[in-house]
């Protein structure tokens, strides 16, 4: 039994939120509470004190890792996975329990930190690899291989503020990748600059895992990438370690919330999910696979079926039904509407139900919304639900590729053939900084 | 044009040993509470990250100005200019025997230099929370890097000092030697207060407005514009618990080589390094916090 690079004990982190407040306090706050403070005491004596809540970002969270090993940390946002990140790596200070780390830490929780505009290229690069914790004499070392890695040789000179986007990534995510702590802590960095470029960091990560025998710790939503680069992974939920394991099993726990209740059929009678201004009409919604079974969950390509229950209208000719599917930031991404349909909705009397058959789009997988809208034929919507329900796309390597898919590369799959062939004359694409 | 960066330290040239990082050590996070002593390894180990911001500071206050350097120089050449004909002719304020310009500009290098220190060191965390949130560092490098563009602008105002010295044919006298000592003593007031004001801005945003205000109001408890001997003998040791106030009337005695007043000096250091350790301590019991109020 080797000892553990990282062992957590019990790890929590208490916020306190403020209701009404925002974020930051002021000196101002910090007299007036002086001021009232008897008077609040008075109230929470009474019990009737609710400005503040307490809020735990992380939970009794306990775990060990071993030397070597690279570990993927997933949940939902919000699930306490930049925090337990952060205590990690010392930003914040836990409320609770312990942490014990073995050898040198490097965090990299954003690209580029401490990056100057100003300054050129070269001298970011010590200013960058000295901030993540970099020893000079390393930096030296490496000084070519992360000039070379970056790709940007002939702006070693320049001014960062005048780099494109992806050459300040590139440059950025260079010098990360030239770290050499034993233990390096990685969130979502990954998830920048071009598909070639992505390719070009997994490659790296793995090797820095695999070859130098370093123990990483890698947050990500990207389940195809931590199947990919990590073999263990740790699942949490809403600040609370739920389930640890070898990464495929973990993810697929995550994929498929097994949460009693949630069924796939959702009961919009008193929703909380409605506005108060809209009416009752849509009082269930179903998801169901090809075999007419409630579900979750829907492979890339494969049919569902929604059913909507509709409380007695007063006779409504051809009304308009929507089905809007939006991902986990909340952006639509596609919909379903009866009046798109070749055969639009017959009149509805009565109590009754309407139904859609449509394929699941290949989508990037992952957890998605659904709103249900219902408006007379023409007009404003009088009844819209938001969220009334969910379903998770699967990832099941409907890419049929190696490498992980990013969801800034875009929210649909498309399966494509490359191929390369000679070309008549050679054509020099140089982008110039201008 | 900047390739100086790459050129090797002086700290890091004299130790041949390969790039290692010796035995696997063990680090414990748990959370803590009260006063937290200073982790003097950690900085003497990350010494070099020091130098990296305080060159970028540097480099940055001159890249980015039209004038570059030429502000350390108009700068306190202009104030001088204004106190002199404000003070000096209207106000007749006394000069003890030198010309008001010179007696002036003596007393405005080192209150620029400690001014510009607790401007500059004040506003650093809260201008780059990144180094707060996205990282962890020994923060104390941040506010304290902000003094080195400070010493720069020193050294240029010095020139510039020595130029009206000529100018005005005022001699100096072996008391010069003692200039590094007040400058440090400068340095380490200015870094106390700095520090607590920058930790003070991190948690209570709107403190940044009473900076300005502070920095005024103190450069009229300072001896700057008035020679001490102008303050009631029995109120000068109250007024010497200004550490700029010893350090002012320090800095004329070791340039023209009028007498020292020892007890005022004596007073005023001790104060200053009251006040680096005041600061010091302040920072290390809110840092643990940055990251959550940030």
């Amino acid at each position: 039994m080797t000892t553990p690079a990282i062992k957590a004990e019990g790890i929590s982190k208490l916020y306190r939120l403020e209701h009404g407040g925002h974020g930051s306090k002021t000196f101002r706050d910090l007299l007036t509470d002086m001021a009232t403070a008897p008077l609040r005491r008075f109230r929470q004596i009474r019990g009737s004190d609710v400005s503040m809540e307490d809020f735990w970002a992380v939970q009794d969270v306990s775990f060990e890792i071993q030397p070597g090993e690279v570990i993927g940390v997933i949940g939902r946002n919000g699930a306490g996975k930049s925090t337990l990140l952060k205590i990690l790596s010392r930003i914040v200070e836990p409320t609770r329990g312990q942490v014990t780390l073995r050898g040198r830490v490097a965090s990299l929780l954003e690209v580029g930190t401490g990056f100057h505009p100003e300054l050129t290229g070269r001298e970011n690069i010590y200013l960058n690899g000295s901030i993540l914790g970099m020893k000079k004499r390393e930096i030296d070392a490496q000084f070519d291989e992360i000039v070379a890695f970056a790709e940007i040789e002939r702006f070693l000179d320049t001014p960062v503020k005048r780099y494109s986007s992806g050459m300040y990534v590139r440059l950025a995510f260079a010098v990360a990748a030239h770290l050499q702590p034993e233990i390096l802590i990685v969130d979502e960095v990954l998830a920048v600059g071009d598909a070639d470029f992505q390719k070009k960091c997994l490659g790296k990560m793995r090797e820095v895992s695999k070859g130098e025998g370093r123990t990483v710790i890698f947050v990500s939503h990207n389940m195809g990438a931590v199947t990919t680069l990590c073999s263990r992974a740790l699942l949490l939920e809403r600040g609370a370690l739920v389930a640890e394991g070898p990464s495929s099993e973990v993810v697929d726990r995550y994929l498929v919330p097994v949460s009693a209740g949630v069924t796939g059929a959702y009961d919009l009678r008193d929703t909380s999910a409605r506005a108060d201004n809209f009416s009752k009409i849509i009082v269930a919604a179903r998801v169901l696979d090809a075999s007419g079974r409630l579900t979750l969950t829907a492979a890339p390509l494969q049919k569902i079926r929604i059913e909507l229950d509709l409380a007695p209208l007063a006779s409504m000719r051809t009304p308009m039904i929507d089905i809007g599917f939006n991902n986990a930031r909340g952006e639509r991404i596609f919909a379903v509407s009866s009046n798109l349909s070749p055969t639009p909705l017959g009149s509805v009397t009565g109590a009754s139900t309407a139904s859609v058959t449509f394929e699941m789009p290949p989508l990037y997988p992952g957890r998605y919304e659904f709103d249900v809208g219902l408006m007379p034929v023409s007009g404003r919507y009088i009844d819209y639900v938001t969220p009334a329900g969910q379903i998770e796309v699967l990832h099941d390597g409907y890419l049929q590729s190696p490498y992980p898919y990013f969801v800034e590369m875009g929210s649909v799959l498309v399966r494509s053939r490359w191929a390369t062939h000679p070309s008549e004359t050679k054509q020099e694409v140089e982008k110039e900084v201008s | 044009m900047s390739n100086d960066i790459a050129q090797p330290l002086p700290t890091s040239a004299a130790a041949p040993d390969p790039v290692d990082k010796g035995p696997i050590r063990e680090m414990v996070i748990r959370p803590r509470s009260g006063w937290i002593a200073i982790d003097w390894r950690e900085l003497w180990e990350a010494r070099e990250l020091l130098y990296f911001l305080v060159l970028r500071d540097v480099k940055v206050r001159y890249k980015q100005t039209v004038l570059g350097v030429a502000w350390a120089v108009l700068q306190p050449f202009f104030t001088m200019l204004v106190f002199t004909v404000i003070f000096g002719r209207f106000a007749k304020i006394p000069s003890d025997g030198l010309p008001y310009a010179v007696f002036v500009f003596a007393g405005l290098l080192p209150w620029t230099y400690f001014s510009s220190n607790i401007s500059q060191a004040s506003m650093s965390l809260m201008n780059q929370q990144s180094l707060l949130t996205k990282i962890y560092l020994p923060r104390v490098f941040v506010p304290a890097a902000s003094v080195g563009s400070g010493l720069i602008d020193l050294l240029v105002a010095f020139v510039v000092f020595a130029g009206m010295m000529v100018f005005y044919g005022v001699g100096v006298g072996p008391g010069v030697l003692a200039l590094p000592l007040l400058v440090l003593l400068t340095t380490a007031a200015s870094l106390g207060v700095g520090l607590a004001l920058a930790a003070l801005i991190v948690t209570y945003r709107d403190f940044r407005y009473v900076v300005p205000f502070l920095v005024q109001s103190w450069m009229y408890l300072s001896p700057v514009i008035y020679p001490v001997s102008m303050v009631p003998p029995q109120w000068q040791p109250l007024l010497a618990l200004n550490p700029m106030a010893g350090i002012i009337d320090g800095f004329r005695s070791a340039i023209f080589g009028l007498p020292w007043n020892f007890t005022t000096l004596s007073v005023s250091s001790f104060s200053s390094i009251i006040l680096l350790i005041c600061g010091l301590y302040y920072f290390r019991r809110t840092e643990r916090k940055f990251a959550d109020v940030a």
